[in-house]
């Protein structure tokens, strides 16, 4: 018996130890390497940072899946309609003409554009799948300048690790990591099917974040700012989501 | 390790449950193919109230919404729930557990041993010596169905509701057909995970619910309930 127990006593020991300093040394190569989410707090922190440092490394260059045209969902989803404040209504009677997008933080030129400045850089389109969080899903056509091209143009420095974008509503703003905001199909969209936005769909402008659930491409930006902490940002989460729960990464 | 793994197992899949009926409240529609939503027809409706006030469901009120929390807690459990299973598969291919009382034994790969089996469950015979030592052929068949066939598709099916997993591995989603049918699947392949669970307690309960239990728990108390039967054929 004693025999038995000494052997499971030195495997339990050895398991124990490495198993701590393995979390140990995890811990310190996922800071270095930006695999901790900011909103890693709370009973859900150790769930939250394994998923998306799993899909950090998984991902960083992959791309979503795009479909064929045949594939355009007939009947998108806008879902709810958000009450809309009065600086939205002023711009929405004058046509969307006055519609700017402010870009600054960690960037050499800080610079405001209009959408029609946005369409003179270079233009992609993409059919992609905007999946919400409750479980809906639909597919259509995504016409817009990629985000890469407009922090090139405003010249993002080095050492910025999130990009924050804000809605013309205060209360709606979230952010992403640079894998993300560098990456190719992350747009700002102002096409749809080949029209405009629709203002139902995010017109004039919204971000498309097509690797991240629906939540995450928020609606009518105004301004984008680049930064390497999100502590002075709301409650320094990365977006006002993690406060009800939400995950701040949704690539899910 | 079949202990602990189990219980750990039996955690994590309560939470995985409840969580995961959580957010079908948030849209109790279900569809096959791609994409759906509520402009386009379900393949079938849960009767129940929404979380969600977009969603039509016939009740005219709308439930608060547990979404946020209840992802977070259904992915920390599956993160707990999958490492657990990966450390008992791997354990019992190393401890033989997989290949002694898992794998069908040799005189009982046949549909006749299946029926027997079945027989003794319906004349509530006695358990005899060896199944009380290990699995019967039964048992074996429905462990590893849920251990290789359910908890492989129930995993598969959830990470292809991932846009992030789905980019970095697309055949995942479009091995299933779509987004939706992923969707659809992974509900189905839960409601047969909650059948054998519902069964499996049954059994539990017919078998002496907390002798049973107890055995699970410590090891030892299933050699004094094997014995106790012993003596209980032997007397018969």
């Amino acid at each position: 018996m004693s025999k038995i127990s000494r052997r499971k006593l030195i495997t339990g020991g050895l398991a124990a130890t490495a198993g701590v300093s393995g979390l140990a040394a995890a811990a310190v190569l996922s800071k270095r390497y930006g695999l901790i989410p900011p909103d890693c707090k709370g009973i859900f922190a150790p769930g939250e940072t394994l998923t998306y440092a799993a899909q950090r490394l998984l991902t960083t260059h992959s791309l979503a899946r795009e479909f064929p045209r045949s594939m355009i969902s007939k009947t998108p989803f806008a879902n709810e309609t958000p009450h809309f404040n009065d600086a939205f209504k002023l711009h929405q009677a004058k046509g969307f003409l006055d519609w700017r997008l402010d870009v600054g933080g960690m960037v050499a030129h800080p610079t405001s554009f209009s959408v029609p400045d946005l369409k003179s850089l270079p233009l992609r389109s993409q059919i992609t799948e905007v999946a919400c969080e409750e479980g809906w899903s639909y597919v259509a056509e995504w016409i817009g300048t990629p985000l890469v091209e407009v922090l090139n143009e405003v010249g993002v420095l080095p050492q910025a690790r999130y990009i924050v974008y804000f809605s013309i509503d205060p209360d709606w703003w979230d952010s992403i990591d640079m894998a993300d905001a560098l990456h190719p199909q992350t747009y700002l969209t102002w096409g749809m099917n080949n029209g405009d936005l629709p203002v139902s769909f995010g017109g004039p402008l919204r971000m498309r974040v097509p690797r991240q659930l629906g939540y995450k491409s928020v609606k009518y930006i105004t301004r984008l700012t680049a930064t390497d902490n999100l502590k002075g940002f709301g409650k320094g989460l990365g977006s006002p989501e993690p406060e009800s729960g939400y995950a701040w990464y949704a690539g899910i | 390790m079949v202990r602990v793994t189990h219980w750990i197992t039996v955690l994590s899949f309560f939470a995985l449950l409840l969580s995961g009926t959580l957010l079908v409240f948030s849209h109790p529609r279900f569809y096959w193919g791609e994409t759906g939503n509520v402009n386009t027809h379900p393949l079938f409706t849960i009767p129940i109230p929404s979380s969600r006030d977009m969603v039509p469901t016939g009740y005219g009120y709308v439930l608060p919404d547990h979404n946020g929390p209840s992802r977070a807690l259904h992915f920390q459990a599956a993160w707990v729930a999958v490492l657990t299973g990966l450390v008992y598969v791997l354990a019992s291919l190393w401890n033989g557990h997989l290949r002694n009382n898992l794998f069908p034994a040799r005189g009982n790969r046949s549909l006749r041993a299946v029926w027997a089996v079945f027989a003794g469950y319906f004349r509530r015979a006695p358990t005899n010596v060896a199944d009380a030592r290990s699995y019967n052929i039964v048992q074996r068949i429905a462990y590893l169905s849920v251990i290789f066939v359910l908890f492989p598709l129930v995993i598969w099916t959830g990470l292809a509701m991932s846009p992030a997993f789905d980019s970095a591995v697309p055949a995942a989603v479009d091995l299933l057909g779509g987004r939706q049918t992923a969707r659809t699947l992974h509900f189905f392949v839960s409601a047969l995970l909650v059948l054998f669970v519902v069964v499996h307690v049954a059994m539990v309960a017919l078998a002496g619910f907390w002798s049973r239990v107890r055995a699970m728990i410590t090891g030892r108390a299933a050699v004094a309930q094997e014995s106790s039967v012993e003596e209980s054929t032997a007397v018969r």
